[in-house]
């Protein structure tokens, strides 16, 4: 019997795959893949449906599947477009080989929709299994590269570093936040690290006591935090959570915390105008003299 | 917004999820954004409550309307063990979980208006209000 279904599905696939067209088309227009442009779908479909009739010819590969599911991954067309397509395959099929039954009783019915299921299945198996492994890849390795941006160190000068922290912080991240902190701590000999929080949305107790673990083990370091890029708005949650960040240093801008910075390990940034101008006046108080420009001319030339 | 909308929070990403359709909501009904910011830390602390001591459980929202004023619901459920010790977890400073403690007594500052109904073993509903000034 299973022989024979699968010889009268070959036999007849044209007509399945005409029907099996016409119903997904009716599909298409009632849902998610409706701002598809036809063509693209017409393809997908045709792929599709050679893909399953491969399966059930029994000279599909694997590898014909995964590039199919690799591809409606890539286009980002939901996994739902696979199931019902294989649904409605079930249901153009069972109607057609029914039709090429003479005589349908109950018994003949429940075989051939049994068998058809036989058939099918390990397709859909196969298929759902192939799209939720490699959306599972596509998963890991965004959070892979979520990983990467989630606590950047970056030492803009001798002993003073800059840490900008951007999106939601959880607890995985703040594990993160910490490590690289003191990592780059010790890495960069740091006195000072910014904490530039103008990025973080949100600040809620969980994320304030982290950052506090994370500049009290800084401090035990024996390096200090100032912590930067509060907006008012995230002040006066924190002041409304009753949260006391007194024994931080706060500042609004990261620019007035750099400040705080360069104070903090006695340095100060000369604008170079400055020192054009005392070159200026250099130059000035020589062209006084007729004989020091001469000289001042020889020296340059 | 109708009164359907609600996360679910069961992953400590879902948190995300509830503070985002939040911040959304109240940004519909027209608050500005220092309450925006209020609103979501409000949701953060509750669902991070839920997450952490309860497990599983839901924050639902509703944009609310009396005659002269608009706001917004937000009720916070779970099934998890509830609060024995309801008049010390509202003071700051307490906390079973080595955080900060103000969690609570912080929602209850942040919000116009705050209500808290739990029994031990069967769970905590915790509904607050904030309106547009």
């Amino acid at each position: 019997m299973n022989r024979d279904l699968r010889n009268i599905i070959i036999e007849h696939n044209d007509a399945i795959i005409q029907n099996w067209s016409k119903e997904i088309n009716k599909l298409k227009e009632q849902n998610y893949t409706s701002d598809i442009s036809d063509e693209l779908y017409e393809h997908n479909n045709q792929e599709f449906v050679n893909v399953i009739i491969h399966s059930i010819k029994g000279t599909g590969s694997t590898k014909l599947v995964k590039d199919f599911s690799d591809r409606i991954i890539q286009l980002g067309w939901p996994l739902s477009y696979i199931t019902d397509g294989l649904l409605v395959f079930r249901r153009v099929a069972t109607n057609i080989i029914l039709k090429q039954v003479d005589h349908v009783d109950s018994n003949t019915a429940n075989e051939v929709l049994r068998n058809i299921d036989s058939l099918v299945e390990p397709i859909i198996r196969q298929l759902v299994n192939e799209y939720s492994v490699s959306w599972e890849h596509v998963v890991s390795l965004q959070r892979i590269a979520l990983q990467e941006l989630s606590a950047p160190l970056i030492p803009v000068m001798d002993n003073i570093t800059i840490m900008p922290l951007i999106g939601t912080i959880d607890t995985e991240r703040a594990k993160f936040i910490m490590e690289n902190l003191l990592d780059g701590v010790m890495r960069h000999n740091a006195e000072v690290v910014l904490i530039d929080i103008t990025g973080v949305p949100v600040v809620d107790t969980m994320v304030a006591h982290h950052l506090f673990q994370a500049t009290e083990a800084v401090r035990l370091l024996g390096a200090k935090c100032i912590l930067v890029g509060i907006r008012p708005e995230i002040a006066q949650t924190i002041v409304n959570l009753g949260i006391n960040f007194s024994n931080l240093p706060t500042k609004s801008t990261l620019k007035k915390g750099f400040m705080l910075a360069l104070e903090i390990t006695n340095k100060s940034i000369v604008e170079m105008n400055n020192k054009s101008q005392t070159l200026d006046e250099l130059l000035g108080k020589s062209t006084g003299s007729e004989e020091d420009h001469e000289n001042t001319d020889l020296k340059t030339t | 917004m109708n009164s359907l909308s609600y996360v679910s929070i069961m992953k400590e990403w879902d948190i995300v999820a509830a503070r985002q359709m939040g911040r959304e909501l109240s940004k519909q009904i027209g608050f500005g954004t220092v309450d925006q910011a209020r609103i979501t830390t409000a949701i953060s602390e509750l669902a991070r409550n839920i997450y952490l001591y309860a497990g599983e459980g839901q924050i639902c929202f509703e944009a609310i309307k009396t005659l002269d004023q608009k706001g917004i619901l937000i009720i916070a459920k779970d099934n998890g063990p509830g609060i024995k010790d309801l008049s010390q977890v509202m003071e700051d400073g307490y906390s079973t979980s080595g955080g900060l403690g103000a969690g609570l007594p912080g929602v209850r500052r942040l919000m116009d208006e705050f209500d808290i109904e739990t029994e031990v073993g069967k769970g905590t509903k915790i509904s607050t209000k904030k309106w547009v000034r």
